[in-house]
């Protein structure tokens, strides 16, 4: 499915500092039953968001009128860790996020928000503890997500730290590509190299 | 030179490698489910694709199943709409298809070694973290996104980066009630949570070496819940010995030419690693998780950590295991529990419900327990019918339910109601993961079967002696 193309991004954010976020608390394996792609951002973390008769926890960072709009959310490290569900990733899209920021990601998590138009930033645990202690401070802190530098800036103390993305999926996110879109050009020699295995 | 067991498979299956990029990395074998492909179906058609190799994958209705009156019409409407959406996708694209009902149902990660479609030097996706299971067979085996299910559908790879490598040896002889569980969620609690982030593990040791195919399933299907993409074990004789004469095994002389592959598949004497761990067999005790994440487990007999001596933050302890109305300190020993979950494509194996009918076996399921028993597959079942288990469970007073998810991750009717403690023998204790509200300690099936003859959170050696 395509997803918008990803150039820089200038936002404020949420702050999720708790570690070890998995995506069964992304979304809750009950609401994984759909079986086409929309609305996922409604239980984008449902049962943190909402108590069991639906009335939203003020409390909870995602419910706050002050971070409300806010395309970046900056989680805490371990981000995503758990079950392959892509609804994850959808749900974070679905929700207008386009960047999530933590001192470490779970792989397959990583993997998905790549392939959804999600880009996950990884920073040193030291910078996200600045992000979110500049968020703490101030709510409407912005942040710059520069994709075609590579590099994730406090705006407002010009602050600042690069990221690792490999050449091919940051091409695919700045233009708005996707892996399938590769694979069918070469299908020729994919289709050589099948010929090739044994089983 | 010297390669690793993982290097040996990872390289004969890249087809190229991008230049700063990912590998285009062909795939053997694709397991599909109900919950995460029909989403990959409809991007399929919207493109106007095909699925190039159909006979490369196979479809089985697992996660989203009832597991009682399987041969009545499914209730929930979006489950039967979910079920029937995976059938017709496979009927229309000429996939296998083990439904509802069917002799070979069952969970993925039970069905697809049961029936021969894994194998040593494969490469094997699904759209599922625990297919790190086929690691058991020397395959690279691990779980994928919806849009890389699409990826093998429409081109049979995907494009992945090579994970690092990581081999963990276990050496010794494993004490009295210590099972292949226990090994895993030991080595978890050593590594953390997201200690193995970036790795793909190989264990390697006696204890794996003496372990059965059935242990070395449950330990490779826990490799992710310490953030590993994957695990493997080179396979041996007793990988042959299981493997030969399986519905959809090679035969005859592709047999004999695959054993020729197969015996080449050992990491080299000098084969290097990024990184490298050894435990002691000696040093495991069954194990119990306090916490709401897999790495949060200790001895059964053991206390709570303090917060002060865990790694990570705090805040998020604290969190955790006020979630789990545990404190600092507490032993779980004794702990009143309400439900036990047998199941699973970690635990939910023959071997598993030997082990749990070895101690309810001549004694009673405690009153205040609810016990679902979910075994893996309907080849479990009648393996469990023809050995006489059966009665054994009945006699103790439990009731064996149909195969499927279930439990373990709640999103069919089988939920452990909100604040109820579940003594589950299944891979996770996320928050909610059982059940909204619902609390999970994980545990092999001798811990499950010791807490649910006893009511409590119980040792299972004070029971085996």
């Amino acid at each position: 499915m395509a997803y918008d193309k990803f150039d820089v991004l200038t936002s404020t954010a949420y702050p999720l500092p708790t570690e070890n976020v998995d995506t069964d608390q992304i979304i809750p394996a009950r609401f994984l039953k759909a079986t086409e792609r929309k609305d996922f951002d409604i239980n984008f973390f449902r049962d943190w968001r909402f108590e069991q008769d639906g009335t939203p926890k003020a409390d909870f960072p995602l419910n706050k009128d002050i971070y409300a709009g806010s395309k970046i959310l900056v989680g805490g490290r371990n981000f995503g860790s758990g079950s392959s569900r892509e609804h994850a990733a959808w749900s974070v899209y679905d929700f207008g996020l386009r960047c999530v920021i933590s001192s470490a990601f779970a792989d397959i998590f990583k993997n998905n928000c790549l392939n959804v138009g999600v880009l996950p930033v990884q920073v040193s645990a030291e910078f996200a503890d600045t992000l979110f202690a500049a968020i703490m401070a101030d709510p409407k802190t912005e942040i710059k997500v520069d994709l075609p530098n590579q590099t994730v800036t406090l705006v407002a103390t010009g602050e600042s730290e690069s990221f690792v993305i490999n050449t091919y999926k940051k091409e695919n996110m700045l233009n708005g590509f996707d892996d399938i879109d590769y694979l069918k050009n070469i299908e020729n020699e994919i289709a050589a190299f099948a010929e090739t295995r044994p089983f | 030179m010297a390669n690793t067991l993982f290097d040996k498979v990872w390289d004969s299956h890249v087809v190229r490698q991008v230049k700063d990029g990912p590998d285009v990395f062909f795939i053997d074998r694709h397991f599909i489910h109900e919950v995460t492909s029909p989403v990959a179906f409809l991007g399929l058609e919207s493109r106007g694709n095909s699925v190039v190799y159909p006979e490369r994958t196979f479809a089985t209705a697992d996660h989203n199943t009832p597991t009682i009156n399987q041969h009545l019409p499914v209730e929930d409407p979006l489950s039967a709409n979910q079920l029937d959406a995976l059938e017709n996708n496979a009927k229309k694209h000429g996939i296998s298809h083990w439904g509802l009902g069917d002799v070979n149902n069952g969970i993925v990660h039970v069905v697809g070694p049961e029936n021969g479609i894994t194998l040593p030097g494969a490469t094997i996706v699904c759209g599922d973290s625990h297919t790190s299971t086929h690691g058991a067979f020397g395959a690279i085996a691990f779980g994928i996104g919806t849009s890389e299910v699409e990826m093998v559908l429409s081109t049979q790879c995907i494009m992945q980066p090579k994970p690092k490598s990581m081999r963990i040896n276990v050496n010794g002889k494993l004490g009295l009630g210590v099972t292949p569980k226990d090994v895993a969620l030991y080595i978890i609690s050593k590594q953390t949570t997201s200690g193995a982030t970036g790795y793909f593990v190989e264990y390697a040791g006696d204890v794996f070496e003496n372990m059965s195919m059935e242990g070395r399933m449950t330990v490779c299907n826990l490799s992710i819940e310490m953030g590993a993409r994957g695990g493997m074990i080179a396979p041996d004789a007793k990988t042959f010995e299981y493997l030969k004469g399986r519905s959809q095994t090679p035969k005859g002389a592709d047999w004999d030419k695959a054993m020729k592959y197969w015996e080449t598949l050992y990491s080299d004497e000098n084969a290097e690693f990024d990184v490298e761990f050894t435990y002691d067999a000696a040093d495991i005790e069954p194990m119990i998780t306090y916490g709401t994440n897999p790495g949060m487990g200790m001895g059964v007999t053991k206390s709570i950590p303090l917060a002060e001596n865990v790694e990570g933050g705090v805040d998020t302890y604290k969190k955790s295991l006020g979630y789990m109305s545990f404190s600092e300190g507490d032993s779980m020993i004794g702990k009143e529990i309400d439900f036990v979950f047998l199941g699973s494509c970690t635990n939910g194996r023959i071997e598993d419900f030997r082990a749990f009918c070895s101690i309810v076996k001549g004694r009673k399921k405690a009153d205040n327990v609810t016990a679902w028993l979910v075994p893996g597959s309907h080849k479990v079942v009648d393996q469990i019918n023809a050995e006489g288990l059966d009665k054994i469970i009945t006699d103790a007073g439990f009731v064996l339910r149909e195969p499927g998810c279930s439990a373990c991750l709640a999103m069919n009717d089988d939920k452990i109601p909100q604040g109820k403690l579940s003594v589950s023998t299944s891979n996770r204790n996320f928050e909610g993961r059982q059940g909204p509200g619902s609390r999970t300690l994980l545990a092999s099936p001798l811990v499950a079967a010791a807490s649910a003859v006893s009511g409590v959170v119980t040792d299972p050696r004070t029971l085996l002696v």
